[in-house]
């Protein structure tokens, strides 16, 4: 499948994750949140923020429990936790959010 | 991809209406021309494909004498054809576990047998077709490889067999599976099903102490790549990355801590899973098992403990012997790999942990046993040590245990829906549905005895249950690990 942004054609595979992360942009991404059925709200991109930094250092996306850190850290406990990322990313924070950070699906027996 | 709808959960159905073709669209992705070469496959399907399959099926029967036996002797009894979850879940009648063997089975006769050869309108013998091919990669990916059909054949035919086996002939001639082939290539290239590289595993650990020591003030160790630890720990990489996993890990790391075991995780060898296994093929098992071996001597550890992972407690327990064998370098003691379940135990039985079992009050546990260690492993060195084990250690680290219908549990368990290379989103319809009859025995179990927790010691079935619970109106977090509930029951620092 692909995503069209400004005119351009982003490749993505079978599931919607992109091929080529450097296409990503933000535009893209809010595209991509579009065909999940999502808005992107400043909590959506505090999530797809953070997965991008700690993609870029580590070559993979955050442990949900390392997820779930960041966010209490940064925006209190009561944010920290799983049901707060599962509000804002239904179908599972480290699936539907990778893909709309435009990172490689997580895979394995998760 | 088909949508995924719960069937009402209901009474107990015994056997549901059929529904001919229900599960006919329903198809895994298949694999990139990438991930087919990383394994040695063609990467897409061979010109010759006709000649290579029945090929391929003369070798594996010649060097399978269990296969050719499944192959030859079913008499259509019917037994099987009731048990299967996703029969009973999907109500297609190709989901039975006879009529799934015989997708290879008249195949088989057609090519090997006299009468398939000659008379092959008598006895059920097709030509294998593209339309047999579509099939086979169609409903061998509607088999979660539970064998739990085997458990009432009684001539002992075993489907997982003949499913690995069709699977390993789509891989030959350039037709495997997206979800499987993808994450043994990451096994071979990074270490693990996750691709989770080195720093980052050594990052999620990090955080890991950090936390427990927040929570606890004390310093439990996560300890990656020591040389001269006493054992090496295997565990599944979604242990490091998914919940309720990794609270499971956080147990054990308490258990090794208050026994004084001292311990290590390996980053070479960073995975318990070896899916080869799901797709039968013997050469890439025993590729994914060689970096246990290789990282076993690397570190001069004296035992080798599992962690909560179904299949790979399979592999590790009945197989590596042949695969990586002799483990003639580990303490006689310990001389085959030990199950994190037998482990804590034989601690707890012997009073080398302090328990405080009033620390899980608030829960009603029940316990669901994986297909794999249920009825292809033992532990311990008792008969049944696989079902009585975790029980077992269940028990002593909970007042509250139940135990869900019996003709659902012990080695008649009903597959979580997502064993054998099916827990991938493209199979989220056969998962649901393949989840009714846990769900229906779990549901019954709320009902009756206030269940709120079901333990699992599988890493599918934790990622399934997570996922599929939602659809039958249960939560999400009911699912825990078996070592989650030991480390929020263990007292730290109580030692003398």
């Amino acid at each position: 499948m692909a995503y069209e942004v400004d005119g351009k054609t982003i490749t993505a595979d079978e599931e919607g994750y992109i091929v080529n992360l450097a296409d990503w942009s933000e535009p893209l991404a809010t595209i991509i949140a579009k065909a999940e059925g999502l808005e992107m709200t400043s909590n959506h991109w505090e999530v797809v923020n953070f997965l991008r930094e700690y993609y870029n250092e580590f070559q993979i996306a955050p442990a949900i429990r390392v997820l779930t850190k960041a966010i209490g850290k940064k925006l209190g406990p009561d944010k920290g936790n799983n049901k707060y990322l599962y509000d804002l990313f239904p179908y599972g924070p480290a699936k539907q959010a990778c893909k709309i950070a435009g990172l490689p699906k997580p895979t394995g027996c998760i | 991809m088909s949508e995924a709808i719960a069937p009402p959960v209901g009474d107990y159905v015994p056997v549901p209406r059929l529904r001919e073709g229900a599960m006919r669209d329903v198809k895994s992705f298949k694999a990139s021309a990438n991930h087919q070469s990383a394994l040695g496959f063609p990467e897409t399907l061979v010109n010759d494909w006709r000649e290579r399959a029945v090929q391929r099926l003369g070798e594996l029967v010649e060097g399978s004498r269990a296969l050719r036996v499944y192959l030859d002797s079913c008499v259509k009894c019917g037994a099987c054809t009731d048990k299967c979850h996703y029969f009973l879940g999907t109500g297609d009648p190709r989901n039975m576990p006879v009529a799934r063997q015989d997708l290879l089975r008249r195949v088989y006769r057609r090519y090997f047998t006299w009468a398939g050869r000659w008379l092959p309108w008598l006895v059920g013998a097709t030509d294998l077709t593209e339309d047999v091919l579509d099939a086979w990669y169609t409903y061998y990916h509607q088999c979660s490889q539970c064998r739990r059909c085997s458990v009432f054949c009684p001539l002992g035919i075993d489907t997982a067999e003949i499913s690995m086996a069709a699977r390993e002939i789509l891989d030959c001639v350039g037709v495997g599976q997206k979800y499987c082939n993808e994450i043994i290539g990451k096994v071979h290239k990074i270490g693990n099903n996750l691709g989770l590289p080195e720093p980052a595993l050594r990052n999620t650990l990090d955080g890991l102490e950090e936390d427990v020591r927040d929570q606890t003030g004390v310093d439990v160790r996560f300890p990656l790549d020591v040389v001269g630890a006493e054992v090496l720990l295997i565990t599944p990489s979604a242990d490091f990355f998914a919940e309720p996993h990794i609270d499971g890990l956080i147990g054990y790391a308490k258990v090794f801590h208050q026994a004084g075991i001292s311990w290590t995780l390996s980053s070479e060898a960073s995975e318990a899973a070896n899916f080869a296994m799901f797709i039968g093929s013997y050469a890439q098992m025993v590729k994914v098992a060689q970096r246990v071996r290789a990282a076993a001597l690397a570190l001069g550890v004296k035992r080798i403990v599992v962690g909560e992972c179904g299949h790979a407690w399979r592999v590790a327990y009945a197989f590596w012997g042949t695969l990586i064998g002799p483990l003639d370098f580990l303490d006689p003691r310990y001389p085959r790999p030990q199950h994190i379940c037998e482990v804590t135990e034989g601690l707890i039985a012997r009073g080398a942990l302090k328990l405080d079992p009033s620390a899980n009050d608030d829960k009603i546990v029940t316990f669901h046993d994986s297909c794999n260690v249920a009825r292809a492993t033992r532990m311990g060195d008792r008969p049944g040590g696989q079902l009585a084990i975790p029980r077992a250690v269940i028990r002593s680290v909970c007042a509250h245990f139940v135990d869900m219908d019996p003709a659902t549990i012990g080695d008649r368990t009903f597959c979580c829906g997502g064993g054998g290379g099916l827990l991938t989103d493209d199979l989220l319809a056969l998962r649901v549905q393949g989840a009714l009859p846990r769900m229906q025995a779990l549901t019954a179990a709320v009902a009756e005895h206030q269940v709120t927790h079901m333990a699992a010691i599988c890493a599918i079935c934790k990622s399934q249950f997570s996922k599929v619970l939602p659809y039958y109106g249960l939560p999400r977090d009911m699912v825990v690990s078996v070592h989650q509930l030991v480390g929020d029951a263990i007292v730290l620092g109580a030692k003398e």
